[in-house]
């Protein structure tokens, strides 16, 4: 019976590894709230949403292996100079950062007049895993809203500033 | 056959305890730091360990010497966030969360106007769009209040002021009623951000022509064109002359040169000669000898 106990609890601690290696964030998108007298077209909702919750692929991908150049695609101006300095930083000190997004709670906020950019909020949960020359020191969970302020690009919307409030 | 189950459970447990952290009391963190100020780390215990702070923004990693208090001076953490705090001396992993708040004074505003350029009195065409910084470039997230002012050449100038929410600001306003370039000024605190918006007249208003015989010729000319606040209309603006004589019609585009716009046309007793800008229609005359 305990034999049977434990293996009970090591395929789900097991399970729970492996779910948080592979599982993808949950995503839930509050109705807009727009403060603007643009009004939003669903299409540009759904749009900047996706392009949105891609952009922390590219950040997870962006920190995790050291490379800036993987920010380009998703974040412009501020919000890519910040977090090309972020892993600049970490690069020079041998230190490097996992980020892997849970879950997100996505509000639009304000959509500019002119219909240049677009501000949302985002209640993200994720964890941040740190190590030092490869010696993992923990994970972190993080709890925060983010104001994320994107802009229209070529093809896509791209992250300009991307900040989570103090309190 | 408990012993190795319990064995490999505590292996497996202890992990997953090392991977998740819980809030320490080894490591004393400061609730909130504003943008760019100096602040301090309490740790407790003796001898040597690392700190991390980690955020989007910002990686910091500094040797410290447990029980003392480990100073970070102004400037080494200024990008607003939430940062991941972790102290690791001997093996041992410890963390918690440190927020930066972005400084509440403003440095610098990125206005957005539009459009450049446009008709006089359009109600709300002007619009404006303010998200403010502080001078680290971080969104400065606490409400502020954003004045927004357009004034026209003559001084007149409507005036707004807006509450920041989330950063951010707007505003609409009327183009004035005289042609020319507008001052758009968005401001907050002393910091202060221009834009131009030129006002260009409207469509004509009340266009008139005159007819004059001249010879086998009729010699038409408007009156000075203006719009309907009486600034003049560009040079260059197509006036269209349309002369109806039985089942023939002729047209002639004029562009307006100092405000007139003059063209003879064939005098036929009985034609019916009208005028017209864009959509905007003018008199008609009906040319007798």
């Amino acid at each position: 019976m305990i034999r049977f106990k434990a293996i009970l609890m090591i395929g789900a601690l097991a399970g729970a590894t492996a779910g948080v290696a592979l599982a993808q964030a949950t995503v839930k998108v509050e109705p807009a709230s727009v403060n603007g007298p643009r009004p939003l077209a669903e299409q540009t909702a759904q749009a900047v949403i996706r392009d949105y919750l891609e952009s922390w692929q590219s950040l997870s991908a962006a920190f995790d292996q050291d490379r800036a150049d993987l920010l380009d695609a998703d974040f412009v101006g501020d919000a890519r100079d910040k977090l090309a300095q972020a892993i600049r930083d970490q690069s020079q000190m041998a230190v490097s950062t996992r980020y892997q997004d849970r879950a997100h709670d996505v509000q639009i906020v304000f959509y500019s007049p002119e219909g240049l950019s677009i501000e949302l909020s985002d209640t993200v949960d994720y964890d941040v895993q740190l190590m030092d020359h490869d010696k993992p020191l923990g994970t972190q969970h993080v709890h925060a809203r983010y104001l994320v302020v994107l802009t229209p690009s070529e093809l896509q919307w791209r992250v300009r500033i991307l900040q989570a409030q103090a309190g | 056959m408990r012993t190795p189950w319990a064995i490999l459970l505590g292996g497996v447990a202890g992990f997953v305890g090392q991977l998740i952290f819980a809030q320490s009391n080894q490591l004393t963190l400061p609730a909130m730091v504003e943008a760019g100020s100096a602040f301090s780390i309490e740790t407790a215990g003796s001898g040597q360990g690392t700190l991390y702070v980690a955020g989007l923004g910002q990686v910091i990693r500094k040797d410290v010497e447990l029980g003392k208090t480990a100073w970070f001076p102004a400037g080494s953490l200024y990008d607003a966030g939430r940062y991941v705090v972790i102290l690791e001396a001997s093996g041992n992993s410890e963390s918690g969360i440190l927020d930066v708040a972005p400084q509440t004074k403003p440095a610098s505003l990125s206005f957005l106007a539009r459009p450049s350029r446009l008709p006089i009195a359009l109600h709300n065409g002007i619009t404006g769009a303010v998200y403010v910084f502080d001078a680290y470039k971080n969104l400065v997230t606490a409400p502020t209040p954003v004045s927004f002012a357009l004034s026209s050449p003559s001084g007149a100038a409507q005036t707004r002021t807006v509450t920041a929410k989330d950063g951010a600001a707007w505003t609409a306003m009327d183009s004035t009623a005289k042609q020319g370039a507008d001052k758009f000024v968005a401001e907050d605190d002393d910091i202060a951000s221009t834009r131009v918006i030129g006002q260009v007249p409207g469509d004509p208003c009340g266009l008139k022509m005159t007819a004059k015989p001249d010879g086998d010729k009729v010699a038409l000319a408007t009156d000075p064109v203006r719009d309907c606040s009486g600034n003049a209309v560009p040079d260059g603006t197509i006036v269209t002359f349309t002369e109806t004589y039985g089942d023939t019609q002729s047209t002639v585009d004029v562009p307006l040169k100092r405000d007139i716009a003059a063209v003879e046309m064939p005098a036929h007793n009985g034609a019916t000669i009208t005028v017209a800008s864009g959509v905007i229609l003018g008199n008609q005359i009906r040319w007798e000898k």
